[in-house]
């Protein structure tokens, strides 16, 4: 307001605060960087990405699909001859596609876009990265100041679409875990068992519906709308769930990361067998 | 000639506690146009600390509830001092006072049924507060504020009133000054309701804030208005005792509500040894139907926790005074031990259940203690909280015996009688405030315009600025306060005798002196300082006519424990005690007799008895 | 009894300056009480809002060692004693003297947004049908004392003032109380989304951290109208239902 006379501005990290404030957002600024280093390289290495390709022979008979190129479009043209048979297109890679583009680029454009617009991410990159502010009670570095009211973060809205795109992304993960549970006979035949890396599949399934279950927009749509909740009640059940979720909503946005990124380690060191993964049933 | 703002308005409402903004609202829907002044932020007033609920017999938990045993209840916990016709409106226009908050967006806890539950508290015989948690007063006064910011009442904020203006026998207005910046201001107004609430801070141990200094109880009797039952001021019985520094602060009632056990530091539940005639119909016989009555059940009689305040703070003070207290100085409030029984709905109740109930005074000892009352038990003793008497209204139209100068809330006094129940000062404030603010509004605009006087402006104004002129120089404030509020304490306490309480008066007397030579340093900007010089002559004009009355009232009755009168004395019950300023401007006490009760209301309460 | 130093700002709107003070301090005592010892015995003219000293009425809100905090719920034994504590007015607001600031900005914002609108009574006394369930969310909102410190804490009005744009944290719970309450009719999204700014909202979550009442603030109040706001204007499905007449 004009006619309001307001404290001179703190200046870029000026602070009273005598704690350490900066923790957290070096904290996400490295686990976030970290995490994005990773995945590029990841998508553009565009191999690696299923357990059986591996030469070792334990791990050639896993069946464990990285959920980095999960679901597969296609199999990339140096294994087309040992197929990992989840391609979902038996005619490889459509002509389309430019040949630089990694199949997993298409692919994580829904999880990134899921996490970028989530609210948690949102409030700790901007922190972060944007440092707006770089903590609570802290000076910031720009005035210039637009939010989320006007373009570009207005975009931030769409946040409930990438939530339905991950809540489909999540039954094509428990697919793969199903997957992780089957391991190839030298026969060619599959039988039922359990290795580490089906376990790794399978908890990866789980913090990720931890986390996609317990979005806001999910917690909003599945029944805080209404006010009076009560009147449905299977809705209501629903909405008490994913609240039950959402108060942890920083702990399952963290722990799935890091375990998405974890069970794509894993699956890459079959995958160059450099590790031979452990089979508890087998 | 010091600068002011000079304001016009037909009603002024002094105060912006519950009483205060039901006032307001109720004379700015009554068409006319209405300032309210208030000491602090709007929603911040005292209000906002009561905890347990209001006093409503809306019969939604227990349908035997009504208006009727609401009234003998009030009858009894006042021990027939009060204005009866007070206490007949209070429980006949409670429940629609109570309702209407809720169209106006308050958010009651529920019943199953989906209506506004209510629970039991400390002399009402069934289940009737209305409430949320234990933060029902801060769900009124926000309801009220939010409520009241839309109907064009014009509020003045940290504003401290410091004298009536008069037109002949009649008020005209306050003078005052904004606490923010230090400009004077002068509300012309053709009525006033003083809705200032309490006089807690001439206690040296009290749950009131610094703004309760009896300013509405001490502007009245100034311009001549009649003073009523000082002698009668409650101690609440459960206030924190540790740490120091916050010492008094409440613990709420709800506590005892809901199954909150006293015990000695022998770990006994000494409220069972000694229950008065009056309730012996009405008290658990063990533990177990005490607890019963706690769960609902229709059949069980209360927790002799639950009687009224006067009689539990007095057991307080004999166990400590006894050498049975906790070791610092109060007795041992349990709520932990209900853990592991069974709520209303067979469930077993656990950490949790206590956390969501009581979810205010779970925080305030986890933060201010140190301590989970969910696993240990709380130390309180009694605390200065409320003061039955103030400002002598009519019943119906709330007005004092000077025209034009209405009273409601704690400034005034009739409902309570000897003693308040718990709930029934929230219910006060909503129907009281109501009649104020529409009789007020009436008186407004029946009457004809009142004149400014420039000199009782500019004279009241002098006097406020005399301690800004002493400066430094003059005596602290605060000592003064300090030393009254420990005179108070020590002498006027919850157990009085008449020649400490001689011994009080002359302290007053040379407080008296003393405050008219402080002085404060700095300037007229949110100076404290100046702001407790001020205040200070009210204290001292409500600690005085309190200890004159407490001596003059030769029984013990109510909130009043005479050690040299330990008995009650029916004689008494037939008076109240008046204040009033004589023309040399002492103070003169005289015995008022109570209006016969009507017929009707005579035999409901023989039938309830 | 031990001793303790306190560095208390001490000024008005143009000009101001720390000042130390030292003071002797008992077990258990909150920051309140060392300012009011310091009041009482050394500086009878300082400055400071409070009230309720209980931590119900929000009026001591000041910053402790650069942290939004009311005055009157922190224990000292909770600072660190190596260094004076540091305290200083609120830094949202115009400042008064001393530790009071001028907070009346949102008392004016407040009468913008469009107040409590009941549908009709549910029974004829005029009581509502509503289930303990439905309204525990709304009850959480108006736990809010109104201490402002959520206000003081965000960015949006403290580092970049955007007063006029945005109501700020406090008075978005005061909304989503209005529009999450079962019996209420009126309609303040348009309001909220234009006027009210909730889109200058980040989620940085600070409001949530200062909050003496433990609402959450961003989680519970801010977000939920965030949510509603793009089922209204933004979800394009939705729209384009909406202008087809599928949905309401």
């Amino acid at each position: 307001m004009s006619q309001m006379t307001l404290p001179v501005k703190r200046s870029w990290g000026e602070t009273q605060r005598r704690d350490a404030w900066w923790k957290t957002p070096v904290f996400v600024f490295l686990m976030l960087s970290a995490f994005l280093v990773y995945a590029n390289i990841r998508v553009f290495e565009g191999d690696n990405y299923y357990s059986g390709h591996s030469t070792a022979e334990a791990n050639r008979a896993t069946n464990y699909l990285t959920p980095f190129y999960s679901p597969l479009m296609f199999e990339v043209e140096s294994r087309a001859a040992t197929p990992s048979g989840h391609a979902w297109l038996s005619s490889g890679r459509p002509g389309w596609l430019p040949a630089w583009l990694s199949p997993a680029a298409l692919i994580l454009i829904f999880p990134a876009g899921f996490r970028f617009t989530c609210y948690y991410y949102r409030g700790a990159y901007y922190k972060a990265f944007w440092q707006d502010p770089p903590s609570c009670a802290v000076g910031e570095p720009r005035n210039e100041y637009r939010g989320e009211h006007r373009w570009p973060l207005l975009i931030q809205n769409i946040h409930r679409y990438f939530m339905y795109c991950a809540v489909v992304f999540l039954f094509i993960l428990a697919l793969d875990a199903w997957h992780g549970l089957h391991f190839r006979k030298p026969d060619g035949s599959w039988r039922w068992g359990i290795g580490v890396g089906s376990i790794v599949l399978l908890l990866n399934v789980v913090f990720l519906s931890g986390y996609t279950l317990g979005c806001h927009s999910f917690r909003h749509l599945v029944g805080g709308h209404r006010n009076a909740m009560s009147e449905q009640a299977f809705k209501h059940k629903l909405w008490k769930c994913s609240t039950c979720l959402n108060e942890k909503h920083m702990a399952w946005a963290w722990t799935s990361l890091i375990w998405v990124a974890f069970s794509d380690v894993y699956v890459r060191l079959c995958a160059t067998g450099t590790w031979t993964d452990f089979h508890i049933v087998f | 000639m010091t600068d002011y703002q000079l304001h016009e308005h037909d009603v002024l409402v002094i105060g912006a506690g519950g009483a205060g903004l039901r006032a307001a609202i109720e004379a700015s829907a009554m068409g006319v146009k209405v300032a309210c002044v208030c000491k602090s932020l709007l929603g911040k007033a005292h209000t906002v600390m009561a905890e347990g609920g209001m006093a409503a017999a809306l019969a939604n938990v227990d349908d035997r509830d009504n208006w009727m045993v609401h009234f003998t209840d009030t009858m009894r916990g006042g021990q027939y001092l009060n204005n009866w016709r007070m206490a007949e409106l209070h429980a006949k226009e409670a429940p629609a006072r109570v309702r209407e908050l809720e169209q106006w967006g308050a958010v009651f806890d529920r019943t199953k049924q989906g209506r506004i539950l209510q629970r039991n508290f400390g002399g009402h015989r069934y289940p009737r507060l209305a409430h949320v948690g234990d933060r029902t007063g801060l769900e009124m006064i926000r309801t009220l504020q939010d409520h009241g910011i839309h109907r064009g009442i014009d509020f003045f904020m940290e504003c401290t009133t410091i004298e009536l203006l008069t037109d002949g026998g009649r008020v005209a207005g306050a003078v005052g000054y904004d606490r923010e910046r230090g400009q004077f201001h002068a509300w012309l107004a053709r009525a006033v309701v003083i809705a200032t609430g309490g006089v807690g801070k001439a206690f040296k141990i009290t749950s009131n804030s610094w703004e309760y200094t009896g300013d509405g109880q001490s502007l009245a009797y100034r311009v001549g208005a009649d003073l009523m039952d000082m002698e009668f001021v409650q101690f609440h019985p459960t206030g924190m005792v540790w740490p120091p520094s916050v010492r008094g602060i409440l613990v709420t009632e709800g506590v005892r509500g809901e199954g909150g056990r006293l015990l000695n530091n022998a770990g006994k539940r000494f409220m069972f040894d000694d229950i008065p005639d009056l309730y012996k119909n009405q008290v658990a016989k063990d533990v177990e139907e005490g607890w019963r009555y706690v769960i609902g059940d229709k059949n069980a009689n209360r927790p002799p926790e639950l009687l009224t305040r006067d009689h539990v703070a007095r057991c307080i003070n004999r166990e400590v005074k006894e050498g049975r207290g906790s070791p610092h100085g109060g007795v041992f409030l349990d709520i932990a031990w209900i853990k592991g029984r069974q709520d209303a709905n067979g469930k077993a109740i656990d950490s949790h259940y206590i956390e969501r109930k009581l979810p205010s005074m779970y925080h305030q000892f986890k933060q201010l203690a140190d301590i989970d009352i969910t696993a240990v038990a709380m130390e309180v003793g009694p605390t200065t909280h409320y003061i039955m008497g103030g400002i002598k209204v009519d019943g119906d139209s709330q007005m004092s015996t000077t025209p034009g100068l209405f009273a409601a809330g704690e400034a005034a006094a009739g409902l309570h009688g000897a003693n308040r129940l718990g709930g029934n000062s929230l219910s006060d404030l909503i129907v009281f405030g109501k009649r104020a603010g529409e009789y007020a509004a009436k008186f407004a605009r029946d009457k004809g315009a009142v004149t400014l006087d420039q000199n009782q402006v500019q004279s009241a104004i002098r006097k406020a600025l005399a301690p800004l002129e002493r400066g430094a120089s003059g005596e602290n404030p605060y000592q003064v306060m300090y030393d009254l509020q420990a005179t108070m304490q020590d002498l006027v306490g919850i157990v009085r005798v008449e020649s400490e309480m001689a011994r009080a008066i002359e302290e007053i007397a040379k407080l008296r002196k003393r405050a008219a030579g402080v002085g404060s340093g700095g300037d007229r900007t949110y100076n404290p300082g100046w702001h407790t010089c001020v205040d200070l002559e009210n204290l001292l004009t409500v600690a005085e006519s309190i200890a004159r009355c407490a001596i003059e009232r030769k029984e013990s009755r109510g909130a009043q424990f005479r050690e040299d009168y330990p008995a009650k004395d029916a004689e008494w019950g037939k008076y109240n005690l008046v204040t009033r300023r004589n023309a040399d401007g002492s103070m003169k006490v005289e015995k008022a007799a109570l209006t016969p009760m009507r017929d009707d209301l005579k035999k409901l309460v023989e039938e309830y008895k | 009894m031990n001793s303790i130093q306190l560095r208390i700002w001490r000024g008005d709107d143009s000009s101001g300056q720390y000042h130390d003070y030292k003071t002797e301090v008992d077990d258990g005592m909150v920051v309140l009480d060392a300012v009011h010892k310091v009041q009482a015995e050394q500086a009878p003219d300082l400055a400071v809002r409070w009230n309720c000293k209980a931590g119900k009425c929000g009026s001591c809100s000041a910053e402790v060692n650069g942290m939004p905090r009311l005055m009157c719920m922190t224990r000292l034994n909770t600072l660190p004693t190596d260094a004076p504590i540091t305290i200083e007015p609120i830094r949202a607001f115009p400042r008064v003297r001393d530790l009071v600031t001028d907070v009346s900005w949102n008392f004016r914002k407040k009468l913008t947004i469009k107040p409590f609108t009941p549908r009709k009574p549910d029974f004829p006394d005029g009581e509502f049908k509503m289930q303990q369930e439905d309204i525990e969310r709304v009850q959480e909102h108006r736990k809010c004392i109104e201490c402002f410190l959520c206000q003081n804490v965000c960015h949006v009005l403290r580092d970049h003032h955007k007063h006029d744009e945005f109501i700020g944290p406090r008075l978005l719970v005061y909304s989503a109380a209005l529009e999450l309450h079962p019996a209420d009719t009126a309609d303040r999204l348009k309001s909220l989304k234009d006027e009210h700014g909730a889109g200058y909202c980040n989620i940085t979550k600070c409001c949530t951290v200062v909050c003496p009442e433990h609402i959450k603030i961003t989680d519970n109040a801010i977000i939920p109208l965030k949510e509603r706001i793009v089922d209204e204007y933004y979800d394009p499905l939705k729209v384009v239902l909406r202008v087809l007449g599928v949905r309401r």
